[in-house]
């Protein structure tokens, strides 16, 4: 299997879509002529041309909104947000719009559209470009809502992404458009709210997703050296979240620690706690540990943010102290 | 023989655009009633409890949805604000589903699940009553995106209110559908308040909208929108301009609603005597004067329809009442398209 970059992988999977199916489109700023903030639309425009690789004025709630209605007559765009700390100035649009629009007309309207956005902290981009959003669009019913860890994950979940007739929130962790990953050449999807299992284990499920998988996979590096065995579960998918695969890992490590790169406070792993202890408390053999960013705005400052930033050996240290009072 | 064939046919010809004539007013004039007896039968229906939420209606603007739909074709989108049931109504959505969605019925046109504010039916290309106050604005230029890149020669038409023209959504589609040469008719409703909110208080700029559409660098105009005719003639130009061109126009219709904004509203906001000289031109009175003194039709044809109407809008309360509600089992219904 060849090994690319994320930013590859995802570049993949646009061009295998606009390729196959005419009615798909990208539509973003700057994607087309500058070739996209973190280059991965880079010589789409020439290729496909300007009707399908389509630049917009900095108005994201109305080239968001643009692809709703797009979608809804039957196009399939993809909008490529710049930040997903941007999808504020649109949320009007993608909640109240883009996820609602089925249900109150009834199911009369489709949206078959992904939108696409660099998510999270680590790059020293400060309070107004390092957040994740996606914590709070996984709420919404009408959205499904997918984080990739890796380039393999991030090809198969977007194939199902541009596939599903519903929209999606397609996040991106900005530390990883760098990282490169074994991808198939053979053709491949991965359902959209499907966990998987990166590593079998004994002793605690370590449940993560996007840029936490490889604060997770440090931290297990770690903790074998402590003789303790982990499983590594990558949520994909915060909604809808893959509670079998997830139970089905507590029932045999019988211990959980669930960690978000975004603030603790309101995390998505706040919600899937909480279902896994109402669902599966009899198979847990101590409490669920819960690691996340610190409750702050993201600093600038390298050594504040790494602060703010979970680590491999916070958790370590979390987990030895919990483990060892069960 | 020849001669005589001629002018046979032509005294044709001019007869049956008489008739023509007649149908069309008289079909102009039946929308426009049967909007405000729609609307007064829900303003009755809110009072009873039979509809709940958030209820606006529609009464004194009707020459505006009636006059400019009329010109729509059936490849054209129309999206909306949330005081939505004289568009819905005008582009010819089933009365009796209409009816039912404000009742909250399973036979509702979004099976109960819209309500007043949230009228959809995608066949007849009737994107939505939006209830967020310029968040249509968005999904106009996407279906005229459609439209353009699928070259299917259908335009769309957003109508808006004054109250929207402060949003930031406004003047950002403004820009785009000029940027991009899109096909949308921008149809401003200026009844002159946003919710309670004189233009006086809320808007820079003076009492005309139209002239800011010059900003974008698109065409626009101003029209009476109490006279359903000016309207219908307007929106022919401002349609040929937008299919001739590709791109937008702005046509601004000056209207009035003469009741509160909502069911809920005292209009403590302004003096019964400005309602009172608006409704002066109330086009359900103005329009059939017209038609009598234009011997176009006389006061049977205008009962007939009366009639007519108001037993269609008796049968649609009915319907509503004696539909059934959702099951429960539908709560989680339409979230998503299977796959």
């Amino acid at each position: 299997m060849p090994e690319i970059f994320m930013r590859e992988a995802i570049k993949m999977g646009l061009n295998e879509a606009l390729e196959n199916d005419p009615n798909v489109l990208i539509i973003g700023e700057d994607i087309g002529a500058y070739g996209g903030a973190y280059a991965v639309t880079d010589g789409f425009l020439k290729k496909f041309g300007p009707e399908r690789i389509k630049d917009t004025p900095i108005s994201e709630a109305t080239f968001i909104g643009t692809g709703i209605g797009a979608a809804s007559a039957g196009l399939r765009p993809i909008i490529e947000l710049m930040s997903m700390s941007f999808s504020l100035v649109a949320f009007d649009q993608i909640v109240n719009m883009a996820a609602n629009l089925r249900y109150m007309s009834g199911g009369q309207i489709d949206v078959p559209m992904v939108i696409r956005a660099p998510t999270g902290a680590g790059v020293q981009l400060a309070a107004t470009h390092s957040q994740s959003f996606e914590t709070w669009l996984a709420e919404v019913p009408g959205l499904y809502c997918v984080c990739p860890s890796n380039p393999k994950d991030a090809l198969g979940l977007l194939r199902t992404s541009i596939k599903t007739n519903n929209p999606v929130i397609f996040a991106e962790p900005a530390l990883l458009y760098g990282i490169k990953g074994e991808v198939p050449e053979e053709y491949y999807e991965i359902p959209l709210g499907s966990a998987s299992v990166s590593k079998e284990g004994e002793d605690i499920t370590l449940l993560s997703y996007g840029a936490g998988i490889s604060v997770i996979n440090e931290a297990s590096k770690l903790l074998s050296k402590k003789n303790i065995s982990a499983e590594i579960i990558d949520l994909r998918s915060l909604n809808p979240i893959d509670y079998k695969t997830i139970g089905k890992s507590i029932k045999k490590t019988n211990h959980l620690l669930a960690l978000d790169t975004s603030r603790k406070n309101g995390g998505i792993m706040s919600e899937v706690v909480s279902n896994v202890q109402e669902d599966f408390n009899d198979w847990l053999d101590g409490p669920i540990i819960r690691v996340g960013a610190k409750d702050v705005p993201w600093p600038y400052n390298k050594n504040l943010e790494a602060a703010a930033y979970p680590s491999a050996k916070n958790i370590v240290t979390t987990v030895l102290e919990k483990l060892i009072k069960v | 023989m020849a001669t005589l064939k001629q002018e046979k046919n032509n005294k044709n010809a001019k007869l049956s655009k008489v008739v023509d004539e007649k149908k069309e007013m008289l079909e102009l004039y039946k929308q426009m009633f049967l909007i405000r007896q729609f609307e007064l039968a829900c303003g009755e229906n809110y009072t009873k409890g039979n509809i709940r939420g958030f209820l606006h209606l529609y009464i004194g603007q009707e020459a505006t949805a009636v006059g400019s739909i009329s010109c729509l074709n059936d490849k054209d989108y129309i999206v909306t604000h949330y005081r939505d049931h004289g568009h819905a109504l005008a582009r010819g959505l089933d009365v009796n589903r209409s009816m039912a969605e404000l009742f909250g019925k399973a036979s509702g046109l979004s099976k109960g699940k819209g309500g007043s504010m949230h009228l959809f039916d995608s066949g007849k290309k009737f994107m939505g009553g939006h209830a967020i106050v310029g968040g249509q604005f968005p999904l106009a230029t996407g279906l005229a995106l459609a439209c353009q890149y699928k070259k299917t020669g259908g335009l769309v038409v957003c109508f808006f209110g004054d109250g929207s023209t402060n949003q930031g959504t406004y003047h950002e589609t403004l820009n785009l559908a000029s940027v991009w040469n899109l096909p949308i008719l921008f149809i401003l409703e200026n009844n002159k308040y946003g919710m309670g909110s004189s233009i006086d208080r809320v808007r820079a700029g003076g009492e005309d909208f139209y002239t800011g559409a010059n900003t974008y660098d698109i065409p626009a105009a101003q029209v009476d929108g109490m006279d359903v005719l000016a309207v219908k003639e307007a929106t022919k130009i401002a349609i040929d301009k937008v299919r001739q061109n590709g791109g937008p126009f702005y046509l601004e219709c000056k209207t009035f609603r003469f009741v509160g904004h909502s069911l809920a509203d005292g209009q403590k906001y302004r003096k019964t005597d400005e309602i009172k000289e608006w409704e002066k031109k109330d086009p359900l009175i103005k329009f059939p004067e017209w038609i009598l003194s234009a011997g176009i039709a006389n006061k049977i044809d205008l009962e007939k329809i009366h009639e007519e109407v108001n037993q269609k809008v008796k049968e649609a309360v009915n319907f509503a009442e004696t539909s059934l509600e959702p099951k429960p089992s539908e709560l989680y219904d339409d979230i998503y398209k299977i796959d």
